[in-house]
């Protein structure tokens, strides 16, 4: 029997913008760039030189820190150029990709007698260590540190979020190979959230996994939340947490022995043509699948993963490889509403009372809004109690661990939960926060502070 | 629309830095986004979209909340007027007599409260806050009609110098800035806070309606300060002419008062305008009357034989302050508890409190000002204890 937890609090975000269920053909990306600084907390060694050849999995810098630790190139092709930024910073190294891609073979595991570190070593030099990540800091894992458990979210609740159950079709064995490892490198089944009511066999047939489902609004599928009710991280604990594409390109790895960063990624959003899916791998820029199918009359805001939690890039950034979903809408900076404070404003979405469209939505739930990137009110010290609470369905005070945050006190911060929250989790809170605090932003800072000063 | 941003974007770049008038630039900045909502976008990291909802439209809609309990205040001071001198007038002339009579207080306290708002925030360089527009609005609602206008100035300056700038403004206040004006009025000036001199006004307004208290039977005092210094134990209470007048006249709220405070029907509208739509919380309002009806309950039953111990226990809740005080300022976000539970021992005190200083303190006939101030401090400390409850539910969590 799977245990079922209801969430009361959460806010699922009306907008305009659904990716349809089909995988759009978009260019293949002729340059290929592998962005350190898309891998946070890495010192990059780079080990790679111009004019060099390599292959899809052959590393192409490693992490200082850990040096076991590769990182490679997603595509076979020649190294064009190692660019520098101030004091010598690697900032990308750019490959021209092969018209016929050759990966780099890596032996394959056989799971049924692979021990722990086997499976440790071969993912750290396979490039893919990246898609591990640790609660506490939510960052890049610690591969010497054995985790309490590892916890994989089987569905994104975030406004226009990928189906993960679409984006998994057809993979279930690339998923089970990656659940296993899991559960070897863990030494427990490997926690795995699912949505209440969904009935994907995909994810309910795992083996080695350990089900719990979840109903409610969004952040239910946030894995943070997942483990505050599962298990939560307590003090000098570490939990991994790994996405589910990320699950599946390690389960294509330790299949096929290849390292193949391709992504299912949803372009969503009010000004997207039609929203769709398309396939992306690492290493190639938004233009790609954004040519001919966003709306280019007015300023746009491109915004790399979900409105919550992403982060606005321009056309020909480098999509980050954490990148599952893209989301364009109006940027807004020309638009000039009159008497903001009193009017109805029926286009708008908000979660006060103070806006007749929240009572619409009951009445009328299918009700879509065009958002724009505008903050729509100046930023005040915080004055309304009970907001951020209202939307987070963790046992956590937002309010006073935020202060806690901007006061820079790591025992409070410690007492008061900063070691289960990751900035996405704090999202929703930012998006209702009335005094506009950029909290994902401060939740961010105090973490890499809490990290530095305990470390 | 097109014609009013014209004017903005032409006289921006005076206020701007390097404009002849930069030093002005907050003020505009308040300006140009009362008119138009500000159309700065989203940082590059954070959330990317925003709920519409910002400081602006909650204080408005506090001042929206508040304007039953004004219009009727107005009307209740041309009422008590008319009454006490002896002459019947139309609804008209009775609400601009009381009308005429309140502006004075709103625009003094606008001008006086904002004139330091936008002096402060100028010298720090910040944008304007909108809490004095509460503030504004509450601080005539609640002085007694007669109070000298300089009295309020001063009262305004004080509070909104040492019970906020100092604090840091808005939002790291302790005190209610509008009921620390009350306080220094009631503390710095006592006789032209109570008595029964002070609530109703019996000369003219602006030189209109010149006349004076004609009735024989004339008692300006308020019900709760009948009642509070009566010798009998029956708690009986009378209008002005002296007819004895009960509940439902306290709730209608045609008797001698503050502005504000004595329409309980008025206020209750207001108050639900803020519950429904989620800017004051239900939970304070509704411990507040709870803790309120409860301890003039016990008082019923227990207390002493004196005639305030006696008053029925919903006579409490109409008469005073009480409801005024439960709606509009027990609620204020800033000064409240914040967690959830915190607010209903917070609100229950607040009543409890209320009530008590009213039944036991024979120098107060009213309880309600010093009830709020004193659990404005206690907030913390209930906030206190309820997070530490969490830090103590996970540390037990990590021994397990």
């Amino acid at each position: 029997m799977i245990q079922k937890i209801k969430l009361k609090r959460g806010l699922d975000i009306a907008i305009n913008g659904k990716a349809a269920e089909v995988i759009g053909s978009n260019p293949q990306s002729e340059i290929f760039s592998v962005v350190p600084d898309h891998f946070a907390g890495i010192t990059p060694k780079v080990v790679v030189k111009e004019g060099e050849r390599v292959e899809a999995g052959s590393p192409v810098f490693y992490n200082k820190q850990c040096s076991e630790m590769q990182f490679v190139a997603p595509v076979s092709g020649e190294i064009i150029a190692v660019n520098r930024g101030e004091r010598r910073k690697v900032l990308s190294i750019d490959i021209r990709a092969d018209k016929e891609q050759v990966y780099k073979t890596f032996e394959k595991i056989n799971l049924a007698n692979a021990s722990a570190d086997n499976l440790k070593q071969a993912l750290l030099e396979s490039g893919l260590w990246w898609c591990v990540k640790q609660r506490p800091y939510d960052v890049i894992a610690n591969p010497a540190i054995a985790p309490k458990k590892v916890f994989v979210s089987t569905f994104d609740t975030a406004p226009l979020a990928p189906n993960y159950e679409f984006v998994a079709q057809g993979k279930a064995n690339y998923l089970q190979a990656a659940v296993k490892a899991f559960s070897i490198i863990s030494g427990k089944d490997v926690e795995i959230g699912l949505r209440a009511g969904s009935t994907s066999t995909e994810f309910r047939m795992l083996q080695h996994a350990h089900f719990t489902e979840f109903e409610g609004a969004h952040p239910a599928g946030n894995v943070g939340v997942q483990i505050h009710h599962i298990d939560a991280v307590n003090k000098g604990e570490v939990v991994w947490t790994i996405n589910l594409q990320d699950m599946l390109i390690i389960g294509k790895f330790l299949c096929e022995g290849i390292v193949d960063m391709t992504k299912v990624v949803a372009l969503t959003g009010p000004e997207v043509h039609e929203p769709q899916y398309y396939r992306v791998k690492y290493g190639s820029t938004a233009s790609n699948i954004l040519r001919g199918n966003i709306h280019k009359e007015i300023a746009l805001r491109l915004v790399c993963g979900n409105v919550l939690s992403g982060h606005q890039i321009n056309e020909d950034e480098v999509l980050s490889p954490y990148t599952n979903q893209i989301t364009v809408l109006e940027e807004g900076a020309d638009t000039h509403e009159l008497f903001g404070w009193i009017m109805p404003r029926f286009d708008k979405f908000s979660n006060s009372n103070t806006f007749l469209t929240k009572i619409l939505r009951k009445v009328c739930p299918k009700m879509t809004f065009n958002f724009d990137a505008r903050i729509l009110g100046g930023q005040r010290a915080m004055i309304m109690s009970g907001e951020y609470e209202k939307v987070l369905p963790m046992d956590i005070y937002v309010e006073y661990l935020i202060k806690a945050m901007i006061a820079g006190n790591i025992d409070k911060m410690e007492a008061l939960g900063a070691y289960e929250i990751a900035p996405e989790d704090v999202a929703l809170c930012e998006f209702v926060c009335t005094s506009k605090l950029p909290l994902q932003a401060i939740v961010r800072k105090a973490l890499d502070n809490m990290k530095s000063e305990l470390e | 629309m097109k014609f009013l941003k014209d004017i903005v974007d032409k006289l921006k770049p005076t206020f701007s830095e390097g404009g002849k008038l930069s030093m002005f630039h907050s003020v505009f900045d308040g300006f140009e986004t009362f008119l138009f909502v500000p159309n700065s976008t989203s940082k590059r990291i954070g959330t990317q979209i925003h709920d519409a909802i910002d400081s602006k439209r909650t204080m408005i809609m506090v001042v929206l909340a508040l304007i039953p309990a004004l219009l009727f205040g107005m009307y209740n001071v041309g009422y008590q007027h008319f009454l006490a001198i002896g002459q019947d007038a139309s609804f008209w002339s009775t609400f601009f007599f009381g009308a005429l009579a309140v502006l004075p207080y709103i625009v003094v306290a606008y001008v006086v409260g904002l004139g330091i708002e936008f002096t402060v925030a100028q010298i720090k360089g910040h944008e304007i806050a909108e809490g004095f527009l509460v503030t504004g609005i509450l601080i005539p609602l609640i002085v007694p009609i007669n109070t000298p206008l300089w009295m309020v100035a001063v009262a305004t300056a004080f509070a909104v110098i040492f019970a906020k700038e100092v604090f840091g403004g808005t939002g790291y206040n302790i005190f209610n800035v509008a009921l620390i004006t009350r306080a220094f009025l009631f503390f710095a000036y006592p006789t032209a806070m109570s008595g029964d001199q002070v609530w109703v006004r019996t000369q003219g307004t602006w030189g209109w309606s010149n006349g004076h208290a004609t009735v024989d039977t004339f008692t300006g005092a308020t019900p709760l300060g009948q009642v509070g210094t009566a010798t009998e134990s029956t708690p009986l209470f009378t209008d002005i002419l002296g007819n004895n007048i009960g509940f439902i006249d306290g709730f209608l709220g045609l008797i001698p008062g503050s502005v504000g405070e004595t329409c309980t029907l008025a206020i209750l509208l207001g108050g639900m305008l803020l519950m429904v739509t989620g800017i004051s919380s239900w939970k304070i309002t509704l411990s507040v009357f709870a803790g309120g009806a409860l301890t003039a309950l016990a008082f019923n039953l227990w207390g002493p034989e004196t005639a305030i111990a006696n008053l029925p226990w919903y006579n409490h809740l109409v008469l005073g302050g009480f409801a005024f005080g439960a709606v509009f300022m027990a609620t204020d976000p800033v000064t409240a508890a914040r967690t959830e539970t915190g607010k209903w021992i917070y609100g229950f005190l607040i009543g409890v409190i209320a009530v008590v200083v009213r039944v036991l303190n024979p120098g107060y006939p009213e309880g309600m000002m010093l009830a709020i101030l004193l659990m404005n401090i206690f907030a913390c400390l209930i906030d206190y204890y309820v997070v530490q409850a969490n830090i103590k539910r996970r540390l037990k969590r990590a021994t397990k």
